[in-house]
């Protein structure tokens, strides 16, 4: 028993620093910005002299009626409702043609991986160049140059500029969920190949010789079984969107109306660009709360299930 | 199915494949060809085309701008994956091997500074740097990717020593030998693979973060990816320096990627929330 207690402090004592590291750079900062989020520290003043003075929940109501900060609720929406399922539909639809081992797929499966090496930092600043709309209609730039020396002047648009609006979707967006498609679809697809090279083929085989067409497999056999894995990688996508900062930053900025504005640029510009600590923080803690929807029911059922 | 059909399939299967390869290879034909133009090719309706003459004006500006960046992230980078690495076998080999009262929870809370978003911890952590003198500093942003690598790191290893047999470890006590001689003679030796995963997948990951970088560093340490948005900084976009720069940013990750493929997939895969 003596034993037993002595193991367990040598565990601890291996453990400690990163328990301690981890208890102050997570919790206690967390804690922290919870409080700076409760206070009024919107001025440089009030935070040089470290006011005091509680204001309730007054950061977060503010946020809530303040227009920036509803666009950029509806632009995490959309932006992450269609670069989630513009990785999954192109991901599964590549895993499936590379899982019959086509010759040279495992060039293409490398190919299509190498977005994910790179920064978004990176992405963003190519994908700059390529939407950049230039002056409409007698100085286009990027694609729409190109369309225009391709004759489809008609596809030409305003790409990340353009304030057009439909539903609360700020279609300036189009332009960044392509450059995030681009990014993570790979992704999706590499999840899902592992995935299907585990699945028994005489499975498939007995629905294909009961006369199962190619969609019925994919509907009635292949998507149910890839369902955890799916499941899994729709909240890794659904996690980078909500942090995709790095992408906006280096790609759009907020742009006209805050189009392409997202919760994480505007902490950012609250924090670090106006002086407007306590705000930030409410973000931040906005922030952290959509990933805690999103996360704690996933992880509670994977604990589960181990 | 006859052949006539099967051939159809072929065909078909073989565009979508191309025309992705297509999309996926679009953004590196613009790295490529604007870096390699000079300034006043870039600016005029060519911007399509291959360039008419190699140039590598953009190259050595962007370099001339960046190497010292480059340099910076390279201290960064290093240091900081050794150390998450290390300290991410420790313990992940105790939290599945010498389990105590209470281990497990205490490696939920660990797990739980892998999921969020560190916006809200990043006011709190730029003022705690300042207080301790690390801000602004090479050596600062190491510690906070060490410290919020830790729980992936932890999870890789904890995934990866979960499947040696308790028995090991049991005969090995018996023997007499301790927690520390039992990593060195055992555990550290078989974990070389995973080694090299979590080397590749924390070096590809802190070289590319922004974040961090752009929060804590001032002119002197700022890393690459920083470096690289500042660049667009100025009155009149450069396209050929900035392409430039994208590549020399991109070029570390990219050859890890295309030497060790094979574990990157691994790490990304393991990375994805459980492994």
């Amino acid at each position: 028993m003596k034993r037993k207690h002595k193991e367990s402090l040598t565990s601890l004592a291996i453990l400690s620093p990163s328990i301690i590291t981890l208890a102050v750079f997570v919790y206690g900062f967390i804690s922290r910005s919870v409080q700076i989020s409760l206070l009024d520290w919107n001025t440089f003043s009030n935070f040089i002299r470290k006011a005091k003075d509680y204001v309730g929940l007054e950061n977060y109501v503010g946020l809530l009626q303040e227009s920036r900060f509803q666009t950029d609720l509806w632009n995490t929406l959309y932006f992450t409702l269609f670069f989630i399922l513009g990785c999954l539909a192109i991901g599964i639809l590549l895993s499936l043609i590379l899982n019959n081992k086509p010759k040279g797929g495992y060039f293409f499966q490398n190919l299509y991986l190498f977005p994910m090496a790179i920064s978004f930092v990176v992405t963003g600043t190519v994908w700059r160049w390529i939407f950049a709309p230039g002056r409409l209609p007698d100085n286009p730039r990027g694609i729409n140059l190109l369309f225009e020396q391709l004759g489809l002047d008609a596809l030409q648009w305003g790409w990340f500029t353009s304030t057009f609006n439909f539903m609360g979707f700020n279609i300036a967006l189009v332009a960044v969920i392509i450059a995030a498609v681009w990014q993570y679809s790979g992704y999706t697809m590499a999840m899902w190949l592992a995935g299907l090279r585990g699945i028994d083929q005489q499975l498939i085989e007995a629905a294909r010789i009961d006369g199962a067409s190619k969609w019925q497999i994919f509907t009635k056999i292949l998507f149910p079984i890839q369902k955890p894995i799916t499941l899994s990688a729709i909240i890794v996508l659904a996690h980078v969107s909500l942090k995709a900062f790095a992408l906006i930053y280096a790609m759009t900025g907020s742009g006209p109306n805050n189009v392409t504005d997202i919760p994480a640029v505007y902490m950012f510009e609250a924090t670090f660009r106006s002086n407007r600590y306590s705000t930030g923080s409410a973000i931040a803690i906005v922030l952290l709360m959509m990933v805690g929807l999103l996360i704690i029911p996933y992880l509670v059922n994977s604990f589960k299930e181990e | 199915m006859d052949d006539k059909m099967k051939t159809r399939e072929k065909v078909i299967r073989y565009a979508i494949l191309i025309a992705f390869a297509v999309f996926f290879l679009i953004p590196m034909y613009v790295l490529l060809s604007t870096s390699l133009k000079s300034f006043s090719e870039v600016s005029i309706n060519t911007m399509w085309q291959l360039p008419s003459s190699l140039s590598f004006e953009g190259f050595r500006e962007a370099f001339a701008k960046l190497a010292p960046n480059v340099l910076n992230s390279f201290y960064l980078v290093i240091p900081a994956t050794l150390l998450s690495a290390i300290l991410g076998s420790m313990n992940g080999y105790v939290l599945s091997h010498w389990k105590f009262k209470g281990s497990d929870t205490l490696f939920a809370l660990i797990l739980f500074g892998m999921f969020i978003p560190y916006q809200s911890v990043l006011f709190p952590l730029v003022q705690f740097m300042q207080t301790i003198g690390l801000y602004g500093s090479i050596p600062g942003l190491i510690l906070v990717h060490v410290v919020y690598g830790l729980p992936i790191t932890t999870l890789m290893f904890r995934n990866y020593y979960k499947d040696v047999p308790d028995a090991l470890t049991e005969a090995a006590k018996v023997d007499g030998a301790n927690i520390f001689s039992i990593y060195r003679h055992i555990f550290f030796p078989i974990s070389i693979p995973s080694f090299v995963v979590v080397f590749i997948w924390q070096f590809t990951n802190i070289w590319n973060e922004f974040l961090f970088a752009v929060t804590l560093t001032d002119t002197q340490s700022q890393p690459i990816t920083v470096a690289l948005t500042n660049l667009a900084g100025s009155q009149v976009v450069e396209w050929n320096v900035q392409m430039s720069g994208a590549i020399i940013t991109a070029l570390p990750t990219l050859l890890v990627y295309i030497i060790f493929g094979r574990y990157f997939i691994k790490g990304m895969l393991a990375g994805s929330v459980k492994g």
